[in-house]
This record gives C-alpha cells, structure tokens and sequence, in this order.
C-alpha cells in the first residue's frame, strides 16, 4: 500500500477519500483553486496544493498542475474522485508516465467505456444484452430518422460523447425528430465539440438499475449487489438506493455476471458501475459503464458493509479483492438523497449563496452525511451546487425511508435555496413509498410531490399562518429583556374591547394570500383564501404540535433565510411571510426580468444591440448547471445594449442587458 | 403567601341572573366599540384608502411589533358629546410595543371630520401626553390632521390644556428624554404644522404628506400667491429645502418601518428596579366575576371574589384583616409585579380609612404600586361618626393618597360617590390610569341620595309656604334627578368626557392592569414625601 495519496478533486468525494485514507495511516494531498483555498477538504487533509485559478478547466481539469502536485508532494497515487478527471485517459496516462499509480480502471478500460457507441459495440460482441438502436458512424439526418422510425417511437437522441443529460432528447412522434435532433446536436456540440448522435429505443417505464462491480489486478471480479437510481430529475439522480424494491435473487445473480461479464471484456479493474435500464418484463438492457466510484457508492457500502475507496485504494496498490462473490452478504437497506442548492420548485434553477446556517442531522450507525461544506461556506458559481449526500440505513425499506424523512426534516441550511423540502415530498409520497419506481416518476407525480391540489393549499395555508404566529411569538419570547414576563410581550394580538386579530399576508404555492388570525383564547381562528380553519398548536424549538378538528398531529418547522418549511407526515410547506410593499423597489428593475436567473454562461445573443424587439422575443440565451435559459423581451421595446458576451460568466442577478419598453399607445 | 378561597357558586341562581347582566353590558360596550372602529364610515374610508394611504387602525398594525397588545385608550371619547358622530374623538391613543418598548401612539383619523380638533380630541391628546410624560413613553404620532375644528375654536385653542398644551408637552418631554417622534402621513396644517417640528426626528411620506403654517388657500387670500399643497409643504420641499423633517419616506409602510428603525435607535433600558417573579394565571376562571357582581347595584358583594380573580395564583396576603373590615388592603402580584390593592368593602368608616392612610404609606415606603379597586357610596355619617371624627380620619387617607409617588391604578368596578372617591384615587388624585367596568357608577352622590336630598329641600320650602307633596308628587319630583343621574353617572357618559381612561370588559381587567403597570415602571418610583396628617 502506497505511504501518500493525492486526491484529484473538492468537495465531498475529496473529503471522503481523505477520510479513508486517514484510517488506513495513509498521508493525504489535497489540491484546490483560488476559490476553495479554505474548503474542507483542504482542512482536512495533511498537505493541500494550489493548482490555479477558480473556474475548474483552470484548476481541476488542468492535467499537468495535477501531476505536478503529485511530484513535488511526492505522492504516490492519485484519487480523481468521480467527475473531473475521474475518467479521462489522458490524464490515467499521464499518470502512468508520471510514474504515479491511478486509483482507477486501465487507460484502455476508461477510453473503451469514453464513447458510448464504442462502449456499445464491444458490449454486443461480448453478447451483453443492449437496448435496440443505431450506433453508426453515419450521422445523416435521414438516416438517423429511419433507424428511429424503424426501431418505433418514442425513440432517445443522446450525443455519442454526452454525459449527464446534456445533448439528450426524448422523440415521442416522427414528426418532432428533426427538431429534437439539430437541438441535442447543437447542445452537443457546444459542451463536447462533438455532435455525434446515437439513436435508441426509448422505454417508457423503464428503471434505472446499476450493479456495482469490482476487479483486480488478478482476475477477480465481483458484483456488490445493486442501486436503484430511476428516481432522477433531467436525467440526474435525486434519490438512490440500494438495494433495489422486488430485486429476486435470481435477477441479482443475472445483472451481477452480466456486469462482471461487460467488466471482463474491457479488462477491467478497480471500481466500476454497469447502468441497466430494467424493463417492466424483467428483461435488462446495457447503458453505459462508468468507470470511476459513483456519487451514490454510499448505500452500497451500507448495505455491504465494506468501504469502496479501501478497496479501490487495495486494487490500486495490487492487493487482491478483500472478499470472494460468496462472502458478501446484504444486510438492510439503504438510501441516498442529494441535497442540492437548488429551487425545485422553479424547475430546478441552480443556486448559490453562503451558508450562514447549516446544521446537518445528527450521524448515527443509520444515518451519515458526507458533504464537504462547513457552515459559513460559500455554494459558488464555479462548481456542483451539491451541499451534501444524506445516507440512511436500517433494516427494512420502510424503516429506512422513514430515517431519511426525518433527517431530511431534520436538515437546517440557511443562505441559500435548497431542494430539501422537495426531497422530503419526494421521500414521504405515496407511490414512492410503495416504491412504484422508474425514470419517470417525478414528472409523473409532479403534482404531488409539489403539493399542487386545492385540499394541500387549504391545510397547508392554515398551517403555515399558526407556524408563523407561533415562530414569532417563539422569537419574541427568547429576547432577552429586564422585564421578561411582562404581558407587552404577549402575542396574541390583544386589543380592548375588540377581537384579537392579526393580519399577515403568506407566500404559498408560489401566491400572496392574506389571512386573519383571530385570537380564541385558546387557539386561532384562521381565514385564509376564503375558508375558516380553527386550529391551535404550540412550537417547542423547532417542534410544531397542532391540533386540526380534534386530529393531533406534530411537525417540524425550519426557519431559513429564504422562509420557512413546515415537515410535515404528508409532505413538505414552504412558505414565507410577505412583507409590505415600502416603495423601495425601483419599478423599473421589477419589471425587466432582464437579470440572470442564476450563475451561468452566456451562451448566444440572440438580437443586435439597438434591435426594436417584439414582447416575448428571446434576446439572450445563457446556461448553468447543464440547462439553457431563454431571456425573453418582457414589452415589445429596444434592446440598449449587453452587457456580457458569449462565453462569460455570469453572477445570478446580474443585469444582462439595458432595455427600454415602447412608451404605451 | 395566602390563597383567597371563592364562595361563588356558578349554580346559583343570582350567579346566572348577574352573568346575564353583565354579559350584556359587556356586549353593549364592545358592540359600542366595534362601531366606534369604523371611524368616519365606509364612504371617508374608501376615499381616504383610494389615495394610497392606510387606515389608522392599519397603520397601528404595521407600526406596533407583529402580535404584541395595544392598550387603547379613551375609546368611547366624544360618544354622544356634539351634535355630529366623532367617533373616538377623531384620534387613536394608546399604549403598544414598537420595538420593544412600550410607547404612546396618537393616530389622527382623517375620515373623522378630516382629523380635525375638537375640545374632546384635543383634551385625548393631552390625557394621553400626560400619561406619557408620568411613565416616561417614548411619543409616536401618526399626524394627519386639518389642524384645529374651528367652529369650536373658542373650546379649543385659547386655554391652558387647549391644542398649544401639545407642543408645550412635547417641549418639556423632550426636555425629559423622553423622545418624541412623528411621521407625516397626510396634512398637518397650521398649528398641526408644529407637531413634527416639534418632534425629536421626523418622518414625511412623499406626494402625501404636507406641512405648512398656511395652507394654498390662505396663502392665495393672503398674497395672492397660487400655489400647489405638495410645492407649498411636500416631501421634498421638507426634506431637501426647509429641514422641518429629516426622513423621507416612500408610501405609508415605509414612514411606518423608518419610524420603527428610529425606536430602534433610542437607546434606552426599562429601568427595573422592582421584584417581578414569574406570573401564575389565577386559581379561578376569570368569566366568573360576572356572576359575582350583584346585578342591582345596591346589592353588597365581597371584593375578595374579585381580587381572586385578577391577582398572581390568586394569593392576597391581606394587611389588618380583622381592623376595619369595610377597606380590603393586602399585597399581591400582578402579571408577576408586585402591588398594593385597597379595595372597597362596604362604606367607609374612620377605622377603615386609617387602615387605608397606613396601608397606602407602607407601599409608597416600600415603591410597591397600588391598586384601587373602587365600589364605594361614600364615608358613613351621622353624629356619632361626625364627633368621632370622621372627615380627619377621611383626610388621612385621602393625604396618603394624594401624597404616595407610587403608580397608582384605579378600577372603578361598582359605585363611585362623594368623597370615597378622593380616598381611592379617584380622578382628581392622578392615578397613572384610571379605568371603569361597564357597570361602575359615577357623581357626587348616589342618584337615590340625591333625589331624597332634593326632595327634603323642596319639601321643607313647601312646609314653610304651609304646603305638603304627595307621594305621587314627590316620585315625580324625584324622577328627572333619578334619570339625569343614571345618563351622567353612567361609564359612557364618564368616559365620553374623559373622566377615565376607558371602559372595560371586568375579565380583562388582569390584563389591562398588567400591561398598565409594566408601562409604568418605564419611569422610576421616586421617594415620597407626606405633609402635616392630622392626627
């Protein structure tokens, strides 16, 4: 076993690789840019070099920075983590050269899985079984069309060199092929420079299910069960979870030599993922095989019981595998949510921001948390909006689930928006308790894991108004005050000789609802949105009991900057309190929407400066996290000038261009 | 401490009869209230919101802490007074919690004759002032006001305590460190003008609030220089050209945050020098003085019922118990604050008024607060009590009274007659509030007594003319001074004329003496100093 290892990467996975490093005696190299320089993961290890300036293809991709850490830090082996250059084999190569070892498959493993058409190609011959479609060379648009048309609709366009969602189409009818092609073309081209497209059948129900497997260097290879993973959002993972619902022995037994199998045939070693789409029927189809460590490797190892970067890290250093096929047992079941900066609700518009609060749930043998985040860190525009991987373990499904609901409700992150409330909806919906899983399942269940139904607004109204009165009276009470009993300090809205009423005006589901909570002396009297709701309750620190029509009930009430969320049984409320409108906004910027959404890049200018433009014309378009935004003209009007180009970055909320409306007929 | 046993028994047929009575006066009166609320009706209000600006009860809302009470005060004032409605004489006064601290609050109401002063608003004003000025509250005005009501000038603008007393007050207060601090919210005409001049900082909403010393009328008569009321006294003439204001603020919400920021800001401590303790609800339900109190008035009941009902736990450590028994005095909390409570049992004798002198000195010795419970026809009379003399027993307690520089707080909860009401604080003897029960009673003398004393008067005239009344006749007689004494006696008519701070529900009567008794200890208990007793 090498003496010090240097982890090519941030985040999480670097502050895990450390972790383990640390417990086997092994000194650790961190590397970071301008912008990490005080992360954790820095912190964390024993040495840490700078490589370079804060955007990752300045810092984190730049190959030789990296072996030059390695070399001046004496590092015998590096790490890459998982995205980076996890599985780049130019950079596996320059390893090779360097004289370092790469934890990681061989150059040629990486650069047969590199392109999935070629990944494709070898797995046919070596008579794994892959979902029917065209995989040539040939990309002329008709011929493309009449491999999809052939196959049957609804067909899946992917680039040939893509990755995580990006230059990827659904095609559900003939006639939106041509469009969907020159869009995942364009989108191709400009992430990977390349626009190569394959055409596959698309399934409609499929799940996705990915089998962790593991070689060395003596040939050996074992499977370590599987992963669910179809619960995704644009093709990216939200919740994972191993292992996967109504798995048989028999079809565990088949996925696992199959994926050995595909290992086998590109000679694998180390840690290694085989994606299947699982149909329906039973019957599994190849996608593709990373060959890095997974994001979501956690619930394997809680259900294994074994540490994958210790094995990696034996691989690596030419040890055996620690374990033969029939000494790894399965033991519970584990889940894994990604906790984002991101706003669910505003389809997943990316977020940054710094954590001024962040308060995990506690870890325990069932629940871990991995993140590489300290509270007081900044969620930046440079890299992954991921604050952190939230793990839970117990001995059945349904008992797991319920640990994740209430670590989830447990989370406290304050500075910016997170997508905790939705993983929480996620995690108490009922098709996803029944485990009703597959690609699809979050645009099919939309509506109710974002609470869209008449009877949700009702409650969840009621509810927010007594948590806000509640909270305020809570905040109110713990200042501290010489004369600390004093009734002035009383809350409910007391008034001589009149009802007790309070008016707050709420932000729910996106609208301003006034309410009027009057006080009964015991309890409210609540109108909201036209319905009145008597409801009382009490919030002992971030505990909400409240009785609702003779039904206790209790939940859980976070406060953030952004807002509140109530956690409750049936689902997650967010809400915020409005306040009044004191006349400080310039009319003129509220009405623009001519700010970036988010962190992004400009990706095109769609007009020239000085162009009259008509309402709802697109102007600008700009990307962040994988997704293309689309400014539109808000009034028919003059576009003044830009203010970014094509290719720079921007800050969320920078103006991005000067307009100016048509004066009104 | 001693725990007060009830002897009520809510079975009791007179215990529903009186709950009855009772409720329905409480009804009346927040029925009164709720009227009262509507300031000048519907139609001056949708004018008055259609220019952008927030109704006075709104801008309360959004000037006190989120949730936090409002003792209002002087609510019924100018009910039935002029010959048109002034609902609350035009003005809101009261105490809430800005920032955190207890402060008074004056709110023009411009949908009431456009905010103008009649002699009740100005008299609201200035009772509200002086209870600023005794308990040390920070003054918040909300101006929007046409300046003095001038067909009643002469009643309004010549005297002492008339509508210049505002500015005088806010000078001396000032002078106190006890901030003052106005937003101009809509017109301050004239000596209005005065109002935010005279504050420590001030605040002027942009298009809509002006002040001028006179308005684009008498500026035209005068000079004839025609001139718009935003160019003449706006926002921005205030802010950026004449000084009289010094924050600019964009619409109502914004004066009402920046006057919040402005409390913020004050820098000052609640001076805490007294023993609180944490409060304890009363062991009995507080509904329950309804049925307590008699519904005919003549009716004797045991004050000890009621004291149960408002005090910590409902512990009364009783003083002299067994010496003169018809004046209750003891020590109690209130919302944890310590007190003296001198309630009424019965008529006054010599006994029970030395008692009252003693009991009176010891808490201003000791800085407890006192608390009057008042339900008294008078001291007794007659010879013996005379030549046992009675009026320098009486003028002991009444010195004591007059005397003790403890805040005192005075609940007229029945009868309030003759000079029992100088020896349990009653208006003239400035108690720091003073509020009534629905059912209190208020004059001179009881309106039986009265009538027999008139009636005797005119009996022994027409003895001396050789002629004689019937019965009939002298029921007669006494009638008009029977109803005339009912109408001025009665709490609205007391209130309506500010001979109290406000009427009040009997079960929030714990409340508004907690919340009174906190906002008094904003100023700190002196010593006081008693003159020659006699003895």
């Amino acid at each position: 076993m090498f003496s010090k290892l240097l982890i090519a990467n941030r985040g999480e996975i670097a502050c895990r690789v450390i972790k383990t490093a640390r417990r086997l005696g092994i000194a650790t190299v961190a590397v970071y840019s301008d912008a990490d320089r005080d992360a954790l993961h820095v912190e964390l290890a024993d040495e840490a070099v700078h490589i370079g300036p804060s955007p990752a293809r300045e810092s984190y991709l730049v190959i030789d920075r990296i072996i030059e850490a390695a070399r001046a830090t004496g590092a015998e082996a590096i790490h890459p983590g998982y995205g980076f250059l996890s599985e780049n084999a130019a950079f596996a190569r320059a390893c090779s050269e360097a004289g370092v070892t790469f934890v990681g498959p061989p150059v040629a493993a990486i650069e047969a899985m590199g392109s999935k058409s070629a990944a494709k190609q070898i797995m046919e011959q070596a008579q794994v079984p892959l979902v029917p479609g065209y995989h040539g060379e040939d990309q002329d648009p008709a011929l493309l069309k009449k491999a999809a048309d052939d196959m049957g609709y609804p067909v899946l366009l992917k680039a040939t060199a893509g990755g995580g969602g990006k230059g990827m189409r659904q095609v559900w009818a003939a006639d939106e092929f041509d469009e969907a092609l020159a869009a995942a073309k364009r989108e191709s081209s400009a992430s990977f420079g390349d626009d190569t497209m394959l055409v596959e059948k698309y399934l409609t129900k499929p799940r996705h299910v990915e089998v962790q497997v593991f070689c060395d260097n003596h040939g050996n290879a074992v499977y370590l069960a599987e992963r669910d993973c179809s619960v995704q959002r644009r093709h990216q993972k939200v919740i994972e979870e191993a292992p996967a619902p109504g798995m048989t022995a028999q079809l565990r037994r088949d996925m696992g030599e199959t994926a050995i199998q595909a290992a086998r045939a590109i000679g694998y070693s180390g840690a290694g993922t085989v994606e299947f789409l699982l149909d329906e029927d039973g019957s599994f189809y190849f996608m593709e095989m990373n060959t890095r460590l997974q994001v979501e490797h956690p619930v394997t190892e809680m259900i294994t019981g074994q540490d994958l970067v210790e094995w990696q890290l034996l691989v690596a250093s030419d040890a055996p595998l620690p374990l033969a096929q029939d000494e790894i047992r399965l033991h519970g079941h584990a889940f894994e949510a990604r906790v984002y900066a991101e706003d669910a609700a505003n389809d997943f518009l990316p977020a940054t921001g710094t954590l001024g609060f962040l308060r995990p749930p506690e870890e325990s043998e069932f629940v871990r948390v991995d993140t590489g985040v300290r509270q007081g860190d900044e969620i930046s525009v440079f890299y992954d909006p991921m604050i952190a991987k939230l793990i839970v373990w117990d001995e059945t499904r349904e008992r797991a689930l319920q640990r994740l609901a209430s670590a989830l409700s447990d989370y406290r992150i304050g500075g910016t928006v997170t997508n905790l409330d939705f993983l929480y909806n996620l995690a108490t919906c009922r098709p996803f308790r029944e485990a009703e899983l597959d690609t699809g399942f979050i645009t099919r269940h939309g509506e109710l894991i974002f609470h869209q139904r008449e009877q949700d607004l009702q409650l969840d109204l009621t509810l927010a108004a007594l948590s806000l009165l509640l909270y305020r009276q809570q905040q109110a009470a713990s200042r501290n005050c010489l004369d600390p009993w004093t009734p002035w300090q009383s809350h409910n809205g007391w008034r001589l000789n009149e009802p007790h009423a309070q008016h707050l005006v709420l932000h729910c589901h996106g609208q301003d609802f006034p309410a009027v909570a009057e006080w009964l002396g015991q309890g409210y009297r609540i109108r909201v949105n036209g319905h009145d709701t008597v409801v009382q309750g009490e919030l002992e620190g971030d505990c909400l009991r409240f009785e609702l029509a003779g039904h206790r009930q209790r939940g859980t009430l976070a406060a953030t900057d952004e807002g509140f969320t109530l956690y409750l049984p049936a689902g997650a409320v967010q809400f915020s309190e409005v306040r009044p409108d004191t006349g400080e906004l310039d009319a003129s910027g509220a009405a623009g929407g001519l700010n970036a959404p988010m962190n992004g890049t400009v990706v095109t200018l769609l007009v020239e400066a000085g162009a009259a433009v008509a309402a709802d014309q697109p102007l600008l378009v700009m990307e962040a996290m994988k997704m293309e935004h689309t400014i539109r003209a808000p009034a028919a009007g003059t576009v003044d000038s830009f203010l970014f180009q094509p290719g720079e970055l921007v800050d969320g909320g920078a103006e991005l261009l000067r307009f100016t409306p048509d004066e009104e007929a | 401490m001693s725990v007060l046993q009830t002897r009520i028994n809510p079975r009791d047929e007179d215990f529903g009869r009186n709950r009855d009575h009772m409720q329905a006066q409480v009804d009346d009166l927040r029925a009164k209230v709720a009227e009262l609320r509507q300031g000048g009706g519907e139609k001056a209000q949708a004018r008055h919101t259609a220019r952008g600006k927030l109704l006075p009860r709104e801008r309360l809302n959004a000037l006190l802490d989120p949730g936090s009470p409002f003792l209002e005060l002087s609510q019924l004032a100018a009910h039935e007074v002029y010959d048109d409605p002034v609902p609350g004489a035009g003005i809101i006064t009261g105490i809430g919690r800005v920032a955190g601290q207890e402060c008074m609050i004056f709110v023009n109401d411009a949908t009431v004759k456009g905010g103008t002063y009649y002699p009740l608003t100005v008299k609201k004003q200035g009772r509200a002032q002086t209870i600023a000025a005794e308990n040390r509250l920070p003054c918040l005005y909300l101006v929007d006001s046409g300046g003095a009501f001038l067909p009643l000038q002469d009643e309004v603008f010549p005297d002492r305590e008339h509508f210049g007393h505002a500015f005088y007050n806010q000078a001396r207060m000032s002078a106190r460190g006890i901030p003052q601090i106005a937003a101009v919210l809509g017109s301050c005409t004239a000596g209005g003008a005065y109002l935010p001049a005279m504050a420590d900082e001030s605040i002027i909403v942009k298009n809509q609030g002006t002040i001028f010393l006179g308005g684009p009328p008498l500026v035209k008569a005068a000079t004839g220089e025609v001139v718009s009321a935003e160019e003449l006294g706006g926002a921005d003439v205030h802010c950026r050209t004449s000084g009289v204001t010094d924050h600019y603020a964009n619409n109502d919400h914004h004066a009402l945050q920046l006057m919040r920021q402005a409390v913020a800001r004050l820098n000052r401590v609640k001076p805490m020098g007294t023993d609180i303790r944490e409060p304890v609800e009363p062991l009995y339900p507080v509904e329950d003085i309804y049925g307590a109190i008699p519904a005919d008035a003549r009716k004797p009941f045991d004050v000890r019922e009621v004291i149960a009902r408002v005090v910590d736990g409902s512990e009364f450590d009783e003083f002299k118990a067994l010496y003169g028994e018809t004046l209750v005095c003891g020590f109690a909390r209130i919302h944890g604050y310590p007190v003296g409570i001198v309630a009424n049992n019965g008529i006054l004798f010599g006994e029970s008024a030395v008692k009252g002198a003693h009991f009176v000195e010891l808490c201003a010795q000791r800085k407890t607060p006192l608390v009057f419970l008042q339900n008294i026809t008078g001291f007794m009379v007659g010879k013996q009590y005379e030549a046992g003399g009675i009026a320098r027993h009486g003028a002991k307690m009444v010195h004591a009274v007059a005397c003790a520089d403890v805040p005192k707080f005075t609940v007229i909860i029945g009868g309030s007659f003759g000079a029992g009401n100088y020896a349990m604080c009653g208006r003239a003897y400035e108690p720091r509030f003073l509020f009534m029960w629905p059912n209190a009673r208020i004059s001179v003398m009881g309106g039986e007594q009265a009538a027999g004393v008139l009636a005797t008067v005119k009996q022994d005239q027409l003895t001396r003319e050789g002629r004689a009344m019937s019965e009939a006749e002298i029921a007669a007689f006494k009638q008009p001074i029977l109803d005339q004494y009912e109408h001025q006696g009665h709490p609205y008519y007391a209130s309506a004329r500010l001979w109290d701070d406000g009427v009040i529900d009997p079960a929030d009567t714990r409340m508004v003496l907690g919340l009174a008794i906190s906002a008094s200890l904003n100023a700190p208990v002196p010593e006081s100093r008693f003159g020659v007793f006699r003895m």
